[in-house]
């Protein structure tokens, strides 16, 4: 082997932070990641509940306060103040929990850690562009939280308008810097994953231990494989839709100006041709996730491997040309809306194959219902519940009067906080005995889970009715008309955060009480790779290449 | 090598490295200074603890550059020592191969979007419901009132440089796999050149433009495709000098040069993003419009 003296000192750990500032390490990027991902979910999960907390009645309740606290404004000003801040916070929400928790921990985390693992390579194709796509995290999220301290619309702070951030809101009506702060925030953390769509694809393509081929490869590589070419090929649009808004802003462009012969429709374009497959992308590590739990604790192989496969590329391929649903009224063409409506209905079909997949695999399997398969199977049925409300919301009839309620903002938090959601604490407690050693409590882990089920649907169950009878989203007030089933959805809210604090006890208590997990804790319905090796896994592993048969 | 921990493939298991740490801190400084900079220029405020950013002009985003300039030349620095040392095994070099494409194809997305742009105004300059653009457009394209630029001047003569210089990195290449030293280096500098003409040509080009870049969409899709063009052309021109360098120092075999068609590739899709601006911005938009008469 050419050069072979010279690698002696890689088998050894680097020291200190070295190890992980400096880290070309697979593991330990995606530790980083996962740990960036649960204090950003913390921040995400924290606004949301103070919007619930302020929606738990008619009128105006703590926004008011909580502008002068950190504006430092009283009176009228600080009501105006506390209703701009609202919107802040529906904006921030957004854009924390999908740039930086869920898209971290699914990609950057639990991909990161495992796939290099289960497809039989030491580590990633690229490991020190790895750890650039985990830095540029920081400051994008730290530009984020500037610009809620920065001036946007005169007399608001932070960016408000929706993580759509759609002109000509995000143009003339908020000159401030916070929007260019979140701008390049958004630059940035797009830089960083179009890196790891690159890293991964190279090395799901090139990395496959002898023997293993596309045809044998587990699903959760597939579905990563497929969430990267989304990721490469939809991010720069909205890069360059973004950087178009920039120069509006700061250069005199009209892109989105109507009166410089531009158009704000343009923006809705650019924007939801990366927004759709950004949902998708948020969404198809869970079904991997999902598919290796169910196959694992119901002792059988998944049902319908390369159907399971292969829906996921028909999924990924068919979102990117549906993405105009989300502009049904905006004055599309009526045939343009037909054919939206036909396209995104045909996206039923590839997500009913997995459904039914992962119910056939269930079927007269050996099901033992640990923790991680309780969440798979909360997943599942969820998630479903979140994708018949979607095949509803595809026509474009329904959606006139459906648009911007709170019968869509419930449609996508089943299908990503309940669905996305909850594949990352499926994850988490599948792989958390092989990434740390140790076995966590399971009556935590369950209590866990079921304060979280009863929470999360508490919160959005009730929002379907209130959508249904006409209340908008991205609102601080609202009629008497809706008080009923707003205060059901906050004190879900606030179960859900409890939900929160029970896991962060349960990992407390894991790494307290170190119980040995050993290598394969799920017995022998465990048959992807990671399994074959020790919990923890080595600093490198496969060494030695695994030969798959 | 008795060692329990050899390793028994050829992957390359890299060192750990400062590179990425010290490149995310300087897009970090770059970002918020570039922020600070354009409120300068708007005459804006940017506040920070009582203080006003925005009188740092463009200083911030100075320094935030340069951190990633050093970055970059430490970065790739270290990429082409290591393949002098024979990291860059066949499998790697690979990666590197699968790793440059992926660039390049998210970086034609980027262009989608410019694209999208201007078909989104040319294709529809006079939709009914659309009534400020219409009124703007006159609902033709080119709108009414603006003169443009002549497509079979010196664009033009930018295609036929630009596709010159396309010709001479492959005599490169090909010198490069024949051992021909002299005709590598002849090959890239010539390149270099016609790229650095190209790019004197487009200056011109914008200095005597009859149209504005503020508040029309006409200035707008025009400016910003081929400026992201023209940006683009500086980076390939200054990554095919990089190479020209690395040639003349003696770098590069016939078996190996990977660095080399990586600049390559990135020429070649400069090269055809320029064909379709010329044929679709410059050519096909200009049809029915007033042509400037300098």
């Amino acid at each position: 082997m050419a050069g072979a003296a010279a690698h002696d000192h890689h088998d050894h750990k680097p020291k200190g932070w070295v190890r992980w500032v400096y880290s070309t390490n697979h593991k330990d990027i995606g530790t980083l990641y996962l740990i960036f991902a649960i204090m950003a979910g913390c921040v995400g999960g924290f606004l949301s509940v103070m919007m619930r907390w302020e929606l738990a009645e008619p009128g105006i309740q703590i926004f008011h306060g909580l502008a002068s606290m950190v504006y430092g404004v009283e009176g009228d000003a600080a009501i105006d103040a506390g209703k701009s801040m609202f919107n802040a916070f529906t904006t921030a929400h957004g854009l924390v929990m999908i740039f930086f928790m869920v898209m971290p921990a699914l990609i950057g985390g639990f991909a990161n850690w495992m796939v290099p693992i289960m497809i039989g390579a030491p580590d990633m194709a690229f490991p020190r562009m790895n750890n650039i796509s985990f830095w540029l995290l920081p400051p994008a999220f730290i530009l984020l939280v500037i610009s809620a301290f920065m001036p946007s619309a005169p007399g608001a702070h932070g960016v408000g308008g929706g993580w759509t951030i759609y002109p000509p809101l995000s143009t003339s009506g908020q000159p401030g810097p916070a929007m260019d702060l979140a701008i390049l925030s958004l630059h940035i953390a797009g830089a960083s994953s179009i890196l790891g769509a690159i890293n991964f694809i190279t090395t799901i393509f090139n990395m496959r231990a002898p023997g293993m081929t596309l045809h044998k490869m587990p699903l959760f590589a597939w579905s990563v494989l497929i969430t990267a070419f989304l990721l490469l090929l939809s991010l720069p649009v909205l890069a360059g839709g973004i950087t178009m808004l920039l120069t509006d802003r700061n250069f005199g462009t009209a892109f989105f100006a109507p009166e410089g012969g531009g158009d704000p429709i343009l923006f809705q374009h650019l924007f939801w041709f990366f927004g759709h497959p950004e949902v998708y992308i948020l969404i198809l590590p869970g079904f991997g996730i999902v598919s290796h739990i169910v196959s694992t604790f119901s002792r059988k192989p998944i049902f319908g491997y390369l159907g399971m496969a292969y829906a996921m590329v028909a999924i990924g391929a068919v979102g990117f040309v549906v993405w105009a649903h989300h502009m049904y009224t905006t004055g599309i063409s009526l045939d343009t809306q037909r054919y939206f409506v036909f396209a995104t209905m045909v996206i039923a079909v590839p997500t009913g194959v997995k459904i039914f997949s992962w119910i056939a695999t269930m079927w007269g399997g050996s099901i033992s219902m640990k923790t991680p398969m309780l969440w798979a199977i909360g997943f599942i049925f969820l998630f479903t519940v979140g994708g018949v409300t979607g095949v509803q919301l595809a026509n474009a009839g329904l959606d006139r009067s459906l648009h911007d309620t709170y019968y869509v903002v419930a449609h996508f938090h089943y299908v990503l906080s309940l669905g996305a959601v909850f594949a990352i604490f499926a994850a988490w407690y599948y792989w958390f005995p092989k990434m740390t050693g140790y076995m966590y409590s399971s009556a935590i882990a369950n209590t866990h889970f079921w304060v979280t089920f009863i929470g999360v649907n508490l919160v959005f169950f009730p929002q379907h009715f209130l959508g249904l009878a006409g209340m908008p989203r991205r609102y601080i007030d609202y009629p008497d008309a809706y008080a009923g089933w707003n205060a059901v959805s906050s004190y879900g809210s606030y179960i859900s955060a409890v939900g929160v604090l029970i896991f962060l006890f349960g990992v407390f208590e894991a790494f307290s009480k170190k119980r040995v997990a050993g290598a394969s804790p799920w017995g022998e319905g465990a048959t992807t790779l990671e399994w074959q090796l020790p919990s923890p896994p080595p600093f490198h592993q496969w060494e030695q290449l695994p030969k798959i048969k | 090598m008795a060692d329990a921990h050899a390793k028994h493939h050829d992957y390359h298991i890299i060192d750990p490295s400062p590179w990425p740490f010290l490149g995310s801190l300087g897009a970090l400084i770059m970002a918020f200074g570039g922020v600070a900079w354009m409120q300068h220029l708007k005459g804006a405020e940017f506040p920070i603890f009582g203080y006003n950013v925005a009188n740092a002009n463009y200083w911030i985003f100075a320094i935030g550059l340069l951190v990633v300039l050093y970055t970059m030349f430490g970065w790739w620095s270290d990429t082409i020592k290591e393949g002098n040392e024979g990291h860059h095994t066949r499998v790697v070099s690979l990666h590197l191969r699968y790793g440059m494409i992926m660039f390049i194809a998210s970086e034609v997305m980027f262009f989608v979007a410019w694209f999208w742009a201007f078909f989104d105004a040319s294709l529809f300059p006079g939709e009914a419901t659309q009534v400020m653009r219409t009124e703007f457009t006159g609902g033709v394209w080119p709108p009414k009132g603006i003169e443009i630029l002549d497509p079979f001047h010196l664009p033009l003569y930018n295609t036929i440089i630009l596709l010159l210089s396309g010709t001479a990195v492959t005599w490169a290449h090909h010198a490069l796999l024949h051992d021909d030293r002299k005709g590598l280096v002849n090959g890239l500098a010539l390149t270099v050149g016609l790229g650095v003409l190209f790019s004197f040509v487009q200056a011109y080009e914008y200095i005597h433009a009859p149209f504005a870049f503020k508040d029309s969409i006409y200035g707008a899709t025009f400016f910003m495709a081929t400026g992201f063009h023209g940006f683009h052309v500086i980076i390939g021109t200054i990554f095919l000098l990089v190479c020209l360098f690395r040639a003349m120092a003696g770098g590069f075999t016939s078996k190996q040069h990977f660095g080399f068609e990586a600049a390559a590739w990135y020429w070649h899709f400069v090269d055809v993003v320029w064909l379709f601006l010329f044929t679709a911005i410059y050519i096909w938009g200009s049809v029915g419009g007033t042509i400037a008469v300098h």
